[in-house]
């Protein structure tokens, strides 16, 4: 097996070798290694098959930004991950990881015929290609391009990994552990300030860490050897907390940035076990320090994207930080001098290289150090292809005209093994335009910079455009000082040499004597456009870069086009003749990199995703086998299934014992809110459409409340518990939204009004019996409390002691039967549920759940608030003008009862509906029309309750009808998918209509 | 995220408030005297500026209370907290 580690670094551990599966094959790393560093130790640069045209492609970056490099971590069903970069994923023993996009497998792909067919699938060839004939779509084209879609696997059982959250606040924070975030974070911290360095790497030093040429040098020292120094010191700096494998993932308003460590990623599986794989940080700064760096950028030329092309800085980052050459013959392609720092690494290595520049000459320390080590340099030249499948083996380079548009000349062959390339760098703005700063453009070397720095939020090095050494040093400390207004002298004598480039030349798209038809010159890697693409998206109009970036996809991969965005704005803003800086940049959103859910969703899984809320007699209903129903965040019972029965069978039993003998309901969780205070009454009459001025203590009423545009909101039953002192109980799922709204208008509104609210919701237990023998009932449970119509008539309160224990007991009904509730303190509702089962055995006292009272209410046509209505239906349209008090001046929503458009004769209004069938029950939610034959069918109305009647042994249904008010007895017709269902207009209400039931 | 200063609790996160729309909005003393056109304006008018708006937040997960806020819309900044009923800052009108 080859061997390209060909020296000994400090980053690497060669005494701990690392053992890992790549497609199948056992390799050797080392610690220290990233999974890509090690696959190009073992000679190994064809990683994946681009996404598009499956061509092969290698390793071309070192960090965030690498488009090519991502696999496919593990195979189990639920630990498997897709897309992970293999330049961040640090080696551990037994990883093992697979390459993605291709078929049967990387080397022979079978998607590779898309290469040859490239000229039919342009730009926006999904707009285009897949037209006609339309029944093609579902049946052919879209199982098709689902099929190749998407990037990797996602696993298909549930994460059974941990992530925690943690939430912290800091004075400071660094983002980026370079030399300029080193000197940020030291000044800070040496200031008082409570300081939090974060960095993405394992080690802090960013790229200097592994600088060593020695035109570059700080206060004598190699600049690497400084900053080792420095990380030392600030190590000891007791305000200073360093987070290592921590990226930021957003950046908020107000200084509030999501950043996610990772824990435990680069440990072997049986160390990883138990332990917290991912922390969500939730960091409220005060002052935020951006310290990102740049990324080197590719050159577009034909062929750009073969196995062992690489960014030149990536070349030296394997060399000197890894130990690992990417090639034994490597060509460096450049139009900058960063270039040159590689080319002299490599050539004291004894790695042979040769470099081609776009310069027509430059003239910095560090060329003239090339020149003196003899390394061949070709000014003014332009790599214009590349050859080789699986690895680049050779290349061709031209001369440039004099304007740089053109080749000139005779091609020269050159062969190679990698070729390096650097079109310069791009500041990382990323954090800065996600906090809401502005950028500008800067001609000279074709960037964008943060505009202007906030008192909250500053950028510094070379995400700020600074990227000679000196330049970083030196504004980063000017401006630190002034940003975090101290007057640190930590760094005034410190004596900085470095190489200034002087000569710069851009050339986005690189001129070629090939038609741009006839080459590949790529832009985006991952998801294959090219520059070809993008002047086709502008040949058919698209101006916007939004509109250009969507139509073909260039910077929308898993990478977010970290290396293809400025080349794209650059061809656009070249072929439009237009500059550069005025086009603007697509919007840069989080997360900077791909974030997994597990990490988002933090502990708040399972039993934890949601409050759940249940009553105190939840247990019973469980030992009862009652099955369940959320209301809200509520635990409700549903029904009571018995002996098998199935849910259509025992809600025919519960509501039949309801009526026959009598039934009990868990009423705890309707909304209760205490009302107090001299203006209660007062209150009750503005925010309820009937009156209350006139209620006796200890009466009950019912209460309709609307919205101010006069649709129905809520309703519910209020006790006058003593002069100034009611009870308000709302529906189950308005309970909170209803109290808010309430206190609303009383702060805002009706300051002057003496009332006060509060929920009580959870401090009461209520149990509801119902049924001609609930009387009896209650004459066991309470002797001493006179149940005589006379003395306890329909919608009164009376206050009796159950045993010594205090209750209230209502009498109202929302089942149309004569009715009690209990409500007694919630700590006993569990006693009270139980002595009334036991009271009530004689009379078959049967518990019912929420379905059935749902039937018993529709029964007797009573309204459902968010079942029936929703929110558009005012209390005329539930026919409920009853409720509605004429004679108060106001109240919420009593304006808007007379709008023009509420007292249209042609709303959807409440109405019964019956089957001709009187066994076919309705679908609820199914559309109501008059005439199946008209084109358009025109809707009327749609069915909002449906039941099969036990007690009249019919199907009933409600229904919201176009002017269903005047249409009582006329027939309508139920469309369904196999047939149409005849039903005629009734009454809404089906059972007693004269109440003698309530009073039976 | 905003960070907000509550007028009785003190600067806490955005997710313990929630907006309530524009402020200063009166709800008419005489609704019945009013148009259908008056009326619609009450109900359903609201400003969308950008620049300095004032707004109404109610600390819903702390002590409940209602009161005003001054936000440039076009930075997210708050420029001033005051209770209800008190007079509005001047200087951003």
């Amino acid at each position: 097996m080859p061997n390209y580690r060909i020296h000994k670094t400090e980053y690497i551990d060669e005494t701990k070798r690392v053992s890992f599966k790549y497609d199948g094959k056992t390799y050797f790393g080392y610690e220290g290694d990233t999974l890509a560093s090690a696959l190009l130790a073992n000679g190994i640069h064809l990683v994946g098959r681009s996404f598009k045209y499956h061509r092969p492609r290698g390793i071309v970056s070192c960090g965030a930004e690498e488009p090519n490099a991502i696999c496919q971590i593990g195979s189990k069903k639920d630990l498997t991950e897709p897309n992970v970069r293999a330049t961040e994923l640090e080696l551990y023993e037994g990883l093992e990881a697979s390459s993605q996009n291709c078929w049967p497998n990387v080397k022979f792909d079978i998607g590779g015929i898309n290469n040859l067919i490239s000229p039919l699938i342009p730009a926006g060839f999904y707009y285009k290609t897949f037209m006609w004939p339309k029944s093609f779509w579902k049946k052919v084209y879209e199982p098709l391009i689902r099929l190749s879609a998407g990037l990797g696997k996602s696993p298909t059982e549930p994460d059974p990994d941990i992530y925690d959250h943690k939430h912290v606040h800091y004075d400071v924070l660094v983002i980026g552990g370079g030399v300029s975030g080193i000197i940020a974070a030291k000044m800070a911290a040496k200031n008082n300030l409570k300081t939090l360095l974060v960095d993405e790497k394992k080690i802090l030093g960013g790229s200097t860490i592994y600088q060593n040429n020695e035109s570059i040098k700080i206060d004598d020292k190699l600049s690497s050897e400084w900053l080792k120094n420095e990380i030392q010191e600030i190590k000891k700096l007791n305000n200073l907390t360093i987070k290592t494998r921590t990226s930021i993932a957003a950046y908020h308003g107000y200084n509030f940035l999501l950043a996610k460590e990772n824990l435990t990623d680069h440990l072997p599986e049986e160390k990883k076990k138990n332990k917290i794989r991912q922390r969500l940080w939730k960091i409220r700064a005060k002052k935020v320090v951006i310290a990102t760096g740049s990324i080197e950028r590719p050159l577009v030329f034909n062929n750009n994207d073969r196995p062992g092309i690489l960014l030149s800085n990536s070349i030296k980052k394997y060399l000197d930080y890894y130990g690992v050459t990417c090639g034994e013959n490597i060509i460096l392609f450049t139009n900058n001098d960063s270039a040159y720092e590689t080319s002299i690494s490599l050539h004291k290595k004894g790695i042979k290289n040769i470099i081609v520049d776009l310069r027509k000459s430059a003239s910095s320390e560090l060329i003239k150090q090339a020149e003196s080590l003899g390394i061949k340099i070709y000014f003014n030249h332009v790599v214009t292809n590349t050859f080789g499948y699986r690895k680049i083996n050779s290349l061709e380079i031209m001369k440039l005209s004099e304007d740089g548009n053109t080749t000139v000349g005779n091609k020269i062959r050159l062969s190679c093994d990698c070729l390096g390339m650097s079109g310069g760098w791009t500041p990382m703005v990323h954090m800065h335009t996600q906090s809401g700063g502005k950028l500008d453009f800067r001609d000279e070397d074709q960037v964008f910079l943060p505009k202007e720095n906030s008192e909250d939020q500053i950028s510094v090095g070379s995400c700020n455009g600074d990227f000679d050494l000196d330049n970083i040093i030196d504004k980063t400390v000017n401006k630190i000082n002034k940003f975090l207004d101290i007057d640190n002298q930590d760094y005034q004598d410190t004596n900085i040499i470095c190489s200034k480039e002087n000569d710069k030349r851009n050339i986005w798209l690189l001129p070629n004597k090939i038609p741009l038809g006839k080459t590949k010159c790529f832009v985006d890697f991952q998801n294959d456009s090219t520059a070809k693409d993008i002047k086709l998206a502008l040949k058919e109009g698209f101006r916007s870069i939004e509109h250009v970036k969507r139509y073909t996809t260039t910077g929308m991969a898993t990478d977010q086009g970290k290396l293809s965005n400025m080349h794209a704005l650059g061809i656009i803003a070249d072929t439009a003749g237009v500059k550069m800086g005025t086009l603007g940049t697509t919007t840069f959103r989080p997360p900077f990199t791909p974030l997994t859910f597990g990490t988002l969703v933090g502990r708040n899984v399972g039993k934890f995703f949601e409050v759940v809320r249940k009553t105190s007699i939840h247990e019973w209903h469980v030992e009862n086998n009652a099955e369940f129903e959320n209301v809200g965040q509520w635990k409700r019972p549903w029904y009571y299934p018995k002996n098998g029965e199935n849910m259509h069978d025992a809600v025919q039993r519960e509501s039949k014992a309801a009526r026959d003998s009598a039934g009990i309901l868990d009423a705890s969780t309707l909304g209760k809110i205490d009302i107090q205070g001299t203006d209660a009454s007062e209150f009750l009459n503005r925010v309820y459409t009937n009156s209350w001025s006139k209620l006796a203590i200890g009466k009950c009423r019912y209460g309709l409340m609307l919205n101010e545009d006069g649709m129905v909101y809520d309703d519910g039953v209020t006790t006058r518990i003593s002069e100034n002192h009611y009870l308000m109980t709302t529906t189950t799922g308005g309970a909170a939204n209803v109290l808010s709204k309430l206190e609303d208008y009383l702060q805002t509104e009706w300051p002057e009004l003496d009332v006060y609210l509060t929920s009580v919701t959870d401090h009461y237990s209520t149990a509801s019996i119902c049924g001609p023998n609930s009387k009896k009932i209650l004459n066991k449970l309470f002797p001493n409390l006179d149940l005589s119509d006379e003395n306890f008539p329909h919608m009164s309160f009376k206050e009796e002691k159950l045993e010594n224990i205090n209750c209230r007991i209502m009498r109202i009904s929302f089942t149309g039967e004569l009715s009690y509730e209990i409500n007694i303190e919630s700590k006993y509702g569990h006693s009270l549920w139980k002595m009334c089962i036991e009271a009530g055995k004689e009379f078959n006292l049967t518990p019912y759940g929420t379905e059935t009272m749902h039937l018993l209410r529709a029964e007797k046509g009573f309204i459902i608030v968010g079942q029936d209505t929703d929110g558009t239906m005012t209390p005329s349209d539930l026919q409920m003008d009853w409720i509605v008090s004429k004679k108060k001046y106001d109240f919420i929503g009593k304006r808007s009862l007379y709008r023009s458009d509420t007292i249209r004769e042609d709303r959807k209004q409440l109405v019964g509906l019956l089957t001709d069938d009187p066994k076919e029950i309705l679908e609820e939610g199914a559309q109501i029309v008059s005439d199946v034959k008209s084109k358009p069918i025109d809707m009327l109305g749609h069915v909002t309750s449906s039941y099969f009647s036990p007690n009249l042994n019919k199907s009933i249904a409600l229904a919201v009808v176009r002017s269903g008010k005047t249409m009582k007895g006329q027939k309508l017709i139920i469309p369904m998918e196999n047939k149409n269902i005849n039903v005629t207009v009734s009454d809404t209400i089906f059972l007693d209509k004269e109440n003698e039931r309530l009073n039976a | 995220m905003f960070l907000i200063n509550c007028p009785f609790c003190g600067e806490r996160d955005q997710s313990e408030f929630s907006s309530g729309g524009e402020a200063h909005i009166v709800r008419p003393k005489q609704p019945t005297e009013l148009s259908d056109d008056e009326w619609a304006e009450y109900l359903f008018m609201r400003k969308n500026i950008k620049g300095v708006q004032f707004e109404r937040w109610n600390h819903t997960h702390g002590c409940r209370k209602w009161f005003n806020v001054v936000r440039d819309t076009s930075n997210d900044k708050i420029l001033s907290v005051y209770k209800m009923g008190e007079k509005p800052p001047e200087n951003y009108k």
